[in-house]
């Protein structure tokens, strides 16, 4: 037995992390000890400072790693410049995310009153007659961002999985929240929390594999081993390393959304409160994509040309498979939840396609495509989360009317171009984003990814990604069609075709879209400054940004691959 | 200096007056017509400003380059947006502005009761605009922004009253001819860019000299091309009759007096090009010969007084062209040509508006007769242009056109002999056609239609109306003479053209001066026997083989539309025929694959958890099978 030595620590180094996950349990303590008419105020500018806060700390680490190349603190926190920008990227959107949580247009928020109430139950409803609120959905969010912000900022397995696990648990409980058909919800929460325990159990099987090979669950030690300079009975197995990381990589790219391990994504982002499906599409994804290439690309460096080979197999087959789902089942779709559901699919794929190369150009194209997504698509279900159903109980009017929950079927869509033309225009333009059009900044990620790969000589995935795309633009313009030259129906036409479409909705066994349709209710979408609409302009003029004026976001991207992993 | 500094103010009148009349809407109805006609007048008094400063100069101070900034930088191309003003363009500058004034002045009389004279003005203003940027530029880039904003106001103007389906068509169909000639234009400033670096006259022209023959007359040709486009010479001259279905202030000004000649503005002003290239001059002229012929012998035929005046307009042009086709000798008659013809030609324009306005906007000449007691101004006015485009001396056409004739007969070989005769012929068959709608309309018995037993009572028009054509006919009179004076006309555009040689004629000159006042006289009087004495026919006679052929413009559009329409649309058909058959087809054949199989894979996600991690691991172990396969 050793001397415990305490290690060094740099705080600086892990302060995004600590300031996060600092609030987070300061929000916990705020729930406890702030009077409840306070608490929601308190937890919105908490969760908000603190995420500020990791931005400004991001943005101060900046230089500092870029000298070093890398800041460890022991043997298992390791902040690569990477890393950084990933933690940069995770941190923004989850400000901007927070916003959207934070939205109350239509008079409520997203979240039910009392979560753990049984749906339709009295208690329920007594909850929200008293206006209750659930505002532990901030610290839970603050939490989850924490274990994104050190997934990616970690060589020790063990600690990665860790991270994933906290990343991970809150976001079971967040999808359970949602306000409306709340059973829904609880069905995608109860269904992520399996299906991610079943990934976490891959990924932990995969640790042992590599374990098992190296001796170490340390990324530079595997690597040694990998290379063949390691000293452990099993490091001539090259079957377990192999099998370890194609368990590893099913693991996180569970979390990514790639498929054959997307199945998930569809149900759990329609089911989820609108706010979480963001939040959830748009930081769980960078993160994982950013540990996804740290793992790699660290072990990259010690593959021998077979190895490297096997890999890039399982990339190109998860990529192509990826990319065809995406794209194919979302030209079907008729939700708009699911339909962004299967386009965060699509672009997982598209992820892919610039990482084959294991190439600085590829980690630099999938940090300027996570940007350029995380905008196009936060923004998008800011705006889905303003488009809402409105029962009219009276003879009054407007007045008399009551705001519910989305409308996200798209027959509801149809002309809420006239209704609210600016965001419309900003819905538009995410979409044109998502599909790659130019002077967007879709279309400079899309070019970056493909380009990455073509440079890797993986010309076949960048056209499969060209077509791919060129299919997505389909369901994208469809939409911006759907909504700007389709009139809007009227409103007892529209009650009954959203019946109609309710009942055409549930699948076989029909247990996933158990929800019930409000008749007789219009469309109706909430304009006027929130904060979810800043949330959309925010995200509209940094797509615009980003497509028209891209250098300094593509250095700062060039900058922080030049040091991967 | 400062007077020169007024040259941009030229173009932005007018097109101030067009952006507020047409973007200031309904608002401007009111009054929009009178700040239409302030526009142009504007301008015409700050070019006679220049005038006068440019008079007050040595002939070789004429030249003055106002150089706005940089237009625009690309690669090695610099160009500037840069304004000549010289004797030419300043003699355009004169022409457009003062002929454009009164007609815009009589166009408040004559689109009274149109709901939409606003958006005509604005069109009239934005042709000035356009037109004056033509004259005005000074790199063949910035003249071609002139070129086609003249297109499109021709365009907007000739489907003026697009509510009838013909005059839409005839807008589309002058559109359609005039990108031919465009195109023209475009490969010629290619060709300059890749010998000169350049678009700018100074680069261009006076680099000219130094081309090789095969460029040269590349650039002659491209440049004839577009100039057949706007001036409505042989082979692009199908357009301009159809053209007359703008209302008829816009035949004045845009088909007889200005646009149309620009044209001969692009050639004069690219001299320099052309003397480098001799076969290139020579097509010039026999482009010109052809088409004064072309236009008289179609002029003969027309019952249309409008189109029968756009006949002569081309053959007038063809003139012209002619003239400038012929060398130093040429140009400055050429330009006289044109300045004389824009005042008669308008004021002919105007007397054929008017005669409408007096007929209910008929123009069937067969239908007239005997209006000189009825409309006596606007016969008196529009028999001043008469006798000027006959060449009758001493009114404006005489000294212009034999000038021509003359220079056509000078030089060595067939040449002379073939381009003099067949400008002498011409000018005897303006004289007969002329004369024939000048009788047809004025003098005979009374043709006149009668509507539901109602005799038609002409009247003159209205003196707003009045006033321009009395002043064109003034100017038809005296604008000849007075330019001729001493070979005024000739030295003042030397710093633009060059010093004109003198040559003598292959026929003395007085023989040639009485062999043109025979056949001029001859061809009248022939006229006379016809149609003022003879009687006229309302409906048309079968006529002759010739008469027939003329009466169809000589078979243009049938010859277009099998040479060059219907191949055309054989292409786009088939073209369109594959795109749907096979771009689309596949495309669909596409959409609909992608729709079954997402239907199709849609199935697997159905809700069960157990399924989905089924996929999960399915999948897994799929790849992993690949993986280890590939692994060996």
């Amino acid at each position: 037995m050793n001397d415990f030595h305490a290690p060094l620590i740099d705080w600086a180094a892990v302060s995004p992390v600590l300031i996060v996950l600092g609030a987070g349990v300061v929000g916990v303590l705020v729930e406890a000890f702030v009077p409840a008419r306070l608490r929601r105020t308190v937890q919105v500018a908490l969760a908000l400072v603190a995420l500020a806060g990791a931005v400004v700390a991001v943005g101060l680490l900046w230089s500092s790693v870029h000298q070093s190349a890398r800041l460890s603190v022991g043997d298992s926190f390791d902040l690569t410049p990477f890393g950084l920008a990933i933690q940069g990227i995770v941190a923004a959107l989850a400000f901007l995310s927070v916003l959207v949580m934070a939205d109350r247009s239509g008079g409520q928020d997203a979240f039910a009153p009392t979560a753990a109430a049984v749906p339709g139950s009295r208690y329920e409803e007594e909850a929200r007659r008293a206006g209750l609120e659930q505002t532990e959905v901030f610290p839970l969010m603050l939490f989850s961002t924490g274990g994104m912000l050190l997934f990616t900022a970690t060589d020790d397995l063990i600690v990665l999985f860790i991270a994933l696990e906290v990343l991970s648990l809150p976001l079971y409980v967040l999808c359970a929240t949602a306000r409306r058909r709340r059973l829904l919800s609880q069905e995608a929460a109860f269904k992520y929390f399996l299906l991610g325990a079943f990934a976490s159990a891959l990924t932990i099987f995969g640790i042992a594999l590599l374990y098992g090979f190296a001796g170490s669950v340390h990324l530079p030690v595997i690597t040694d081993a990998l290379a063949g300079r390691g000293s452990t009975p099993l490091q001539g197995l090259h079957v377990l390393a192999i099998t370890g990381i194609v368990l590893v990589s099913a693991g996180l790219l569970f979390k990514v959304g790639a498929a054959p391990f997307h199945t998930w994504t569809p149900d759990v982002y329609t089911g989820a409160p609108t706010p979480i499906t963001g939040f959830m599409a748009v930081c769980t994804k960078a993160a994982a994509v950013g540990a996804l290439v740290r793992v790699l690309f660290y072990l990259g460096q010690g593959f021998d040309a077979p190895t490297r080979h096997e890999v890039q197999v399982l990339l190109w087959a998860v990529a192509i498979a990826t990319m065809a789902i995406g794209t194919i089942v979302g030209a079907v779709q008729t939700d708009i939840k699911r339909l962004l559901a299967y386009s965060s699919i699509a672009h997982a794929g598209f992820i892919i396609v610039a990482l084959v190369g294991f190439s600085e150009a590829g980690a630099k194209a999938v940090l300027f495509y996570l940007a350029a997504y995380g905008l196009a698509t936060l923004g998008a279900f800011a705006v889905v989360s303003l488009v809402r159903e409105r029962l009219t109980t009276g003879e009054g009017g407007e007045k008399d009317s009551v705001i519910l929950g989305e409308a996200t079927h798209l027959a509801q869509w149809a002309g809420i171009g006239r209704k609210a033309p600016w965001l419309t225009a900003a819905f538009a333009l995410f979409m044109l984003s998502m599909a790659g059009i130019p002077l967007t900044a879709g279309f400079l990620a899309k070019f970056g990814a493909f380009s990455a790969a073509v440079d890797a000589g993986a010309w076949p995935l960048a056209l499969l990604g060209v077509v791919a795309s060129a299919i997505s633009v389909f369901f994208y313009v469809r939409l911006i069609v759907l909504m700007v030259l389709t009139p809007a129906p009227d409103a007892g036409v529209e009650g009954a075709a959203a019946a109609e479409h309710a009942a055409a909705d549930v699948a076989p066994g029909g247990v996933a879209t158990a929800t019930q349709q409000v008749t007789r209710a219009v469309v109706t979408v909430m304009t006027g400054w929130s904060p979810a609409t800043v949330v959309v302009t925010v995200c509209a003029i940094g797509v615009v940004l980003l497509g028209v004026v891209p250098a300094s976001v593509l250095d700062l991207a060039a900058g922080a691959a030049k040091f991967v992993p | 200096m400062e007077t020169m500094g007024l040259a941009p103010w030229l173009v932005g009148f007018p097109l101030i007056g067009a952006a507020v009349l047409l973007l200031g809407g309904r608002r401007t109805n009111r009054w929009g017509h009178w700040l239409g006609v302030l526009a142009p007048t504007a301008s015409f008094v700050a070019g006679l400003v220049m005038l006068v400063a440019l008079l007050g100069r040595s002939a070789d101070e004429r030249a003055i380059v106002t150089t706005l900034g940089t237009w625009f930088h690309a690669g090695p191309l610099t160009v500037e947006a840069a304004f000549r003003v010289d004797p030419l363009s300043l003699t355009f500058v004169m022409l457009v502005t003062f002929v454009g004034s009164l007609i815009h002045l009589y166009s408040v009389a004559y689109m009274e009761h149109d709901r939409d004279r606003r958006r005509f003005f604005g069109y009239l203003n934005l042709f000035v605009a356009a037109m004056l940027l033509l004259v005005l530029a000074d790199s063949y880039l910035l003249l071609f922004v002139g070129w086609e904003g003249v297109g499109l106001a021709s365009f907007l103007l000739i489907g003026f009253w697009d509510h009838k389906l013909e005059n839409a068509v005839a807008g589309k169909k002058a559109f359609v001819m005039n990108r031919v000639g465009d195109m023209g234009l475009i490969v010629a400033m290619m060709l300059m860019v890749w010998q000169f670096g350049s678009v700018s006259f100074d680069d261009v022209l006076g680099g000219a000299s130094h081309l090789g023959s095969g460029p040269a007359t590349a650039m002659g040709l491209m440049l004839l091309l577009a100039a057949c486009g706007k001036s409505a010479q042989f082979p692009l001259q199908a357009w301009l009759g159809d053209a007359m279905a703008g209302p008829t202030p816009v035949s004045a000004l845009i088909h007889a007096a200005t646009m149309v000649t620009a044209g001969v503005y692009l050639l004069v002003r690219s001299h320099a090009i052309l003397e480098a290239a001799p076969n290139a001059q020579l097509v010039v002229v026999i482009v010109g010969a052809i088409t004064l012929l072309f236009g008289a012998i179609v002029g003969c035929a027309k019952d249309d007084i409008k189109k029968a005046l756009a006949a002569s307009t081309m053959s007038q042009i063809g003139y012209m062209m002619l003239a400038a086709g012929l060398g130093p000798i040429g140009y400055a008659f050429a330009i006289f040509h044109l300045v004389t013809h824009g005042f008669f030609k308008a004021g002919l324009f105007l007397g054929a508006g008017s005669v409408m306005h007096a007929m209910d906007d008929s123009v069937d000449m067969r239908r007239f007769g005997g209006l000189a007691r009825a409309l006596p101004i606007t016969a008196i006015t529009m028999g001043l242009g008469w006798l000027a485009i006959l060449g009758v001396p001493p009114f404006s056409g005489f000294f212009s056109k034999d000038k021509i004739i003359e220079a056509a007969f000078v030089g060595e070989g067939w040449r002379p002999w073939v381009f003099g005769i067949v400008a002498l012929l011409g000018a005897g068959i303006t004289a007969f056609y002329m004369s024939r709608l000048f009788f047809m309309t004025f003098a005979g018995r009374r043709r006149w239609p009668a509507h539901d037993g109602h005799e038609t009572h002409p009247h003159e028009a209205p003196w707003l109306m009045r006033w321009p054509m009395i002043i064109l006919a003034v100017g038809s009179v005296f604008l000849g003479f007075l330019l001729q004076l001493g070979g005024r006309f000739t030295t003042w555009l030397e710093p633009s053209t060059g010093h004109a040689v003198h040559g003598e004629p292959v026929i003395p000159v007085w023989l040639l001066l009485t062999l043109t006042l025979v056949l001029v006289v001859l061809g009248a009087w022939l006229a006379f026997r016809l149609y003022a004495v003879g009687p006229v026919p309302v409906e048309a006679p079968h006529g002759s083989a010739l008469v027939r052929a003329a009466r169809h413009d000589l078979y243009q559009d049938p010859v277009n539309e099998t040479a060059v329409m219907l191949p055309g649309q054989v292409l786009t058909r088939t073209l369109v025929y594959a795109d749907r058959s096979a771009v689309d087809a596949s495309f669909l054949q596409l959409a609909s694959g992608v729709r079954r199989s997402g239907d199709g894979l849609r199935k697997a996600q159905n809700g069960y958890v157990r399924t989905y991690a089924a996929t999960s691991l399915g999948g897994l172990l799929v790849v992993a099978a690949v993986v280890w396969a590939l692994a060996g």
